[in-house]
């Protein structure tokens, strides 16, 4: 098993934003995490990468078998863990390239192998930009600085492909999409999958489901998952709306 | 260490011993104190002549009645100026015999640096023939250069076969009054380096004082004179990176450059003077008058320069736009950690028509130390369509530091234009958890946030120091973060 | 002793004055004799600053100290000022009006009110005997008298001032208006110390004004001391109108607790040397301190702005901006200081000064100045000095409107950043109708009083977007 949530709790200054969660992801698997705003799907992959903030009270994640929550969140990214950022960060001054290189190098260097050579780097870079269709403009630039909604999306995307992780979670990766942006996007990530890596992806609306087929899909409610199925369930989630797991929930919990 | 470099190493010692460089050095009486007796020694020592000394004489004269300045954001302990040895007495260090003697941290940081074994046993004062190495060197560019008929040639030398150069161009910049630190290096310069390029000549090489100023291991008061005559061109490189483990050591040196109609002067300096232990024992206080002259029409002198060492700086290297059209421009990195201070900026001074200047700043501090950028931009009536633009950015890494800005800025003309920003921030969490996502460790992720929030001048660097310059950065900030 | 050997005609009646004054007033308010007392001998020790001090450095006082001024230390027949002060009034702004004159409170009958909800309002020299306690806990605590020189000599010898008090919760709906004007007989020396104390949860807006009646030379030292307390709003404005003859230093000093909001205002419209210093502690979480300034200068006018910002505690924010326009031989100096102490972790900070320089003949010296001990802050800063944008000027010439016209809106557009921030309607038209005169150079003789009477007459200011 590649990652497995068990009973996860997760504060945020007192507030307990996930609420006993359960997840688990194999290898060649997609699974789409639904569920309405302030749900709490952002926190769960926040959580996962290892961004600092939250405060963990109950369960554990492990990956490969190895308790996740114990690593630095750079040493989640080698042991071959992505998040595809909502809202990708800009830093002035670094360039994509030296930004990809170190990252990529740093990676390599903790599996052990040699860092790859200038030729190699460049070689990857112009195969895996082609991939979402960058253009070397951006590459040219500073890390994500004066980029567009779209392109930011794109080049999140296109750094997926350059590290080849093993578990990609892409955090509301169509929001603020146009729908060519959007399938090219989707044919990115779906260009990348093999039977060794695995998917998660977070979403809101069912449309990106259209084009990324998820194997699993879950609903995130009140900072559980409360209903899981296969592909069908984003349709009804779709045609009845959130408000159909409102009640559902309800009518349970009576 | 290997055998085989023991015995090199041991080798080396003795030839040192056996050409009698040591022997050399004993025969100089060190002289402690500063009476204008001490002057006149100097000045006998290099059998300067009689304009020379009045000069000297005069510069004590006047340093005498001034006072250490205190304006700076410096805590500077007490300066006992007797207790200097203001000639050939370099505070000789016990001679290590092997490079296992030196402090492994020390070590570390070479490697870190890149610098080859050679001259890591050079630079930890392991007694190598490094010193010969650099003489050689030198050799080769005066004769290179002085095919194209340019001068470059210690300040004595120039003394001695220049004298009219020298006299006409001494104290152009830095008059010998200029400020306490200077009036004092006016008076007790021991040697440095002088330049001229003559009319139309473009340098074919970049002019460095890197070797000279190790192999000296002397130079708490050198100065340095470079011309650039009408239509020249010159890029001229001054390396510091020579640590030194002492008690507190006061340098205080005078740069003075003067362009001429359609000269260029390009100074890049790469400071990485010793800061002082951990705990703020020791290090180099560095205070440093730097200035140039845009003489002529058309000129223009651009001060880049890298500033991680030394445990307090005192430095604003600036221009004076004389000539119409004349540029300044002064790029700017300084790094201070531990108890570092450095209190350091520029001064652009608009006198001609049409004068541009531009100020680029970036300050990064942490552990305790501080770090002020105190600038002037003062543009004269007489400077009309006159334009500067300054930008001076703080960056803090820990929450035990200080940043500081201090722009004097006077505007007295209706047609120039002033711009001043600056910012002060911290690393964002944001940016270095987007890294460490990435699989990058915080302290390579803070230096890459660093060297590329210091890039719009580490780009203005010549490429051999640019290299260099961003390793400091980033050894300079190690163990700040986390 | 020092002052006798000072040739500064202006210091020569100073021990004499201090002599009548602090036998004179207050004194039933035990610990005011030995505080001036105090504040004399600091006065003493620092004498009047100099150029050759740093916050001086560009301010030249020596021309306005070699006058030989009075200090109103005989009282006058109220009668015979209460004409004069009492007409006028802003247009349109219905507030309450003080009026000091000559440095003494100017009263009908009563020279301390209480309004309505327990609001205190009037003479600080008859708060002394009413209300020490309330004195006692806020007065001198503020004001540095032992490095001002300007503090200590306020301290020394002020006549009078205004007091106000604005007890828990109470919000003061209309505007405070306190005006100080100049302009009397002789070459009036005028020390006004004023304490404003907001408790906790108030509301208060305060505008002093600064005004001359004629063309008399004065010299004036305001010190305006000011509490607020947690959670209370302070909306301050200096307007400041005075002839080319005056002077005027007008400190204030402001300390914030918890939550606490200042927004002071500087509207700096005409004066022979005015110099401003504002000084703010942020001294609770969440206080929050908006510091604006437009100043108009021309001829051979002074104006100095100086702020300090001491950011003392964790979570507040600061925001500075300065805007001058100077024309002739005009000079400005601002000097702003952010200071954030080592623990004050997320200070939002910021400070700017622009300028525009109409002639060769105009100085600006600006120091936008920044002194940062803690990490987790933003504060930034910027000064720029320059001039009406070229491609502005032909662009909106080129739409028909003449030049002086273009000129005038863009230098207005320049001022209006600050202009449109007074938060009161009558105010705010009032101000930039006056901002307008004065860049057209028509603030007249009557207008040297920012209470001028006459309906503000409008101008064809605007552009018509039918020519666009």
């Amino acid at each position: 098993m590649l990652l497995q949530v068990k009973n996860l709790h997760v504060s945020i200054n007192g507030k307990e934003i996930l609420k006993g969660v359960n997840l688990e992801v194999n290898k060649g698997e997609v699974h789409a995490i639904m569920g309405p705003n302030g749900t709490g799907k952002s926190t769960l992959a926040a959580v996962i990468a290892g961004k600092n903030g939250y405060e963990i009270t109950q369960g554990e994640i492990l990956y490969n078998g190895k308790n996740l929550l114990d690593m630095p969140p750079e040493v989640r990214a080698q042991e071959g863990i992505f998040l595809g950022f909502q809202y990708p960060v800009e830093i002035p001054g670094v360039s994509m390239t030296n930004f990809m290189r170190t990252a990529l190098n740093e990676i390599r260097k903790y599996h052990g192998q040699e860092p790859m050579s200038a030729k190699d780097f460049l070689a990857r870079m112009t195969e895996k930009k082609d991939l979402v269709e960058l253009t070397s403009k951006l590459t040219n630039r500073s890390v994500n600085e004066g980029f567009s909604g779209g392109e930011k999306k794109k080049n999140e995307i296109f750094q997926m492909a350059m590290l080849d992780p093993q578990l990609s979670i892409l955090d509301e990766t169509d929001s603020g999409l146009d729908i060519d942006a959007l399938r090219i996007v989707a044919h990115g990530v779906n260009k990348l999958k093999t039977k060794e890596n695995a998917t998660v992806v977070i979403t809101h609306y069912q449309r990106l489901l259209d084009y990324i087929v998820p194997d699993f899909v879950h609903v995130l409610f009140e900072g559980k998952v409360v209903l899981s199925g296969g592909k069908e369930l984003a349709l009804e989630l779709e045609e009845k709306g959130y408000d159909w797991i409102k009640k559902e929930t309800e009518n349970h919990s009576k | 260490m290997a055998q085989d470099d023991k015995q090199l190493i041991q080798e080396v010692t003795q030839s040192e011993y056996k050409y009698g460089f040591i022997t050399n050095i004993e025969t100089e009486t060190a002289i402690k104190g500063l009476t204008e007796d001490t002057i006149r020694f100097i000045s006998l020592k290099k059998t300067e002549p009689e304009w020379l000394l009045e000069y000297r004489l005069k510069a004590f004269a006047k340093w005498k009645e001034m006072k250490q300045p205190n304006w700076a954001q410096l805590k500077i302990p007490e300066i006992d100026f007797q207790e200097i040895i203001y000639y050939a007495a370099p505070k000789r260090k016990k001679e290590l015999e092997s490079l296992d003697q030196v402090d492994p941290e020390l070590l570390d940081t070479f490697n870190k640096l890149g610098i080859s074994l050679d001259e890591q046993k050079r630079l930890s004062g392991v007694a190598v023939d490094a010193v010969i190495d650099s003489v050689s060197v030198k050799t080769t560019f005066t004769e290179t250069l002085s095919k194209h008929g340019i001068l470059f040639c210690s300040f004595s030398e120039a003394v001695k076969n220049h004298p009219d150069l020298v006299k006409k161009y001494l104290g152009m910049a830095v008059p010998p009054s200029d400020n306490f630190f200077a009036a004092l290096n006016t008076a007790v310069f021991s040697d440095g380096s002088f330049c001229f390029i003559p009319k139309g000549v473009r340098s074919p090489m970049e002019l460095s004082t890197y070797f000279r100023i190790n192999a000296a291991n002397t130079g708490q008061f050198e100065r340095t004179l470079i011309i650039a005559d009408e239509g020249s061109y010159v890029s001229y490189m001054e390396g510091c990176t020579a640590p030194q483990r002492d008690e507190n050591q006061l340098h205080a040196a005078v740069v003075e450059i003067i362009a001429m109609k359609d000269a260029e002067v390009k100074y890049s300096t790469v400071q990485n003077w010793y800061p002082g232990d951990k705990n703020g024992r020791g290090g180099i206080f560095n205070f440093v008058t730097k200035r140039g002259i845009c003489k002529g029409d058309h000129s223009k002198i651009s001060w880049t320069q890298v500033e991680t060492g030394s445990a307090i700086t005192w430095k604003y290297p600036s221009c004076i736009l004389s000539g119409d059209n004349s540029i300044g421009e002064f790029y700017s990195v300084a790094v201070t950690n531990n108890h570092q201070q450095a209190d350091t900026g520029s001064k652009m001074i608009h006198l001609g028509k049409n004068t541009k200047s531009t100020i680029i700043s970036k300050g990064i501090s942490a552990g305790q130390s501080q770090n002020s950028y105190r600038g002037l931009v003062k543009m004269t009536k007489r400077a009309t369509n006159s334009r500067n633009f300054s930008q001076c950015d703080s960056l803090l890494l820990g929450d035990k530091c200080g940043a500081h800005t201090f722009p004097y800025i006077e505007g007295a003309n209706k047609s120039s234009i002033i711009e001043h920003e600056a910012t002060t921030s911290k690393i964002s969490e944001d940016q270095l958890f987007y890294c460490q996502q990435r699989g990058i460790n915080q302290e390579s992720a803070v230096g890459l946030i660093v060297n590329g929030y210091a890039k719009e001048v580490l780009n203005k660097l010549p490429m051999e120091f640019a290299v260099e310059a961003q390793k400091l950065l980033s050894i300079s900030l190690e163990g700040s973060v986390g | 002793m020092k002052i006798e050997k000072n040739a500064i005609p202006a210091l020569k009646n100073i021990p004499h004055w201090f002599d009548i004054v602090s036998d004179k007033n207050g004194n039933s308010f035990t610990g005011l004799r030995a505080y001036r007392q105090s504040a004399f001998e600091d006065f003493n020790r620092l004498g009047f600053p100099n150029k050759k001090m740093e916050k001086w450095r560009h301010t030249d006082l020596s021309a306005s100290l070699s006058f030989d001024y009075s200090l109103a230390t005989q009282d006058f027949n109220m009668q015979d000022v209460l004409s004069d002060v009492f007409e006028c009034d802003v247009h349109d702004l219905e507030s309450f009006v003080v009026n000091l004159y000559k440095g003494r409170f100017v009263f009908k009958e009563n020279n301390l009110f209480t309004l309505p909800k327990g609001v205190i309002v009037g003479s600080i020299s008859a708060a002394f005997d009413q209300y020490p306690e309330l004195i006692e806990k806020h007065f001198g605590k503020y004001g540095k008298t032992d490095k001002n020189a300007f503090h200590a000599l306020n301290s020394a010898l002020f006549l009078d001032g205004l007091f106000v008090y604005v007890p828990k919760n109470v919000i003061v709906e209309k505007p405070l208006q306190l005006i100080n004007a100049v302009g009397a007989s002789d070459d009036v020396f005028v020390q006004n110390r004023n304490l404003i104390v907001l408790e906790e949860g108030s509301q208060l807006t305060l505008i002093h004004c600064d005004d001359s009646y004629n063309y008399k030379r004065s010299f004036t030292n305001s010190l305006t001391e000011v509490f607020i307390g947690d959670n209370a709003s302070l909306d301050h404005y200096r307007l400041q109108n005075i002839n080319n003859n005056s002077t005027l230093i007008s400190s204030l000093v402001v300390e914030q607790e918890r939550n606490a909001q200042l927004s002071t205002n500087s509207i700096i419209l005409n004066g022979g040397l005015i110099r401003n210093e504002t000084y703010t502690k942020l001294n609770g979480e969440g206080a929050n301190a908006s510091i604006l300034g437009v100043y108009l200068a021309d001829k051979n006018q002074h104006i100095d702005n100086q702020v300090f910002v001491d950011h003392a505690v964790p979570n507040c924010t600061s925001n500075e901006q300065f805007k001058g326009i100077l024309d002739d031989y005009a000079r400005a100096v601002f000097n702003g200081h952010i200071l954030v102490r080592k623990d004050a972790q997320k200070t939002l900070a910021y400070q700017n000064n622009a300028n525009i320089i109409l002639t060769d003949k105009a100085v600006i010296n600006t120091k936008p100045f920044l002194e940062i001990y803690a990490d987790d802050v933003k504060c930034s800063h910027g000064a720029t000095v320059g001039q009406l944008d070229e491609n502005a000027l032909f662009y909106i010439r080129q739409r028909g409107i003449s030049e002086d016209n273009a000129r005038m809106l863009l230098m207005y557009a320049f001022a209006a950043d600050v202009t449109q921030e007074i938060k009161i309607d009558s105010l705010r038209d009032r101000i930039e109708d006056m901002v307008k005169k004065r860049l057209r150079g028509e603030l007249s003789i009557c207008d040297q009083c920012v209470l001028q009477c006459s309906s503000p007459e409008k101008y064809n200011f605007e552009i018509d977007m039918s020519k666009i």
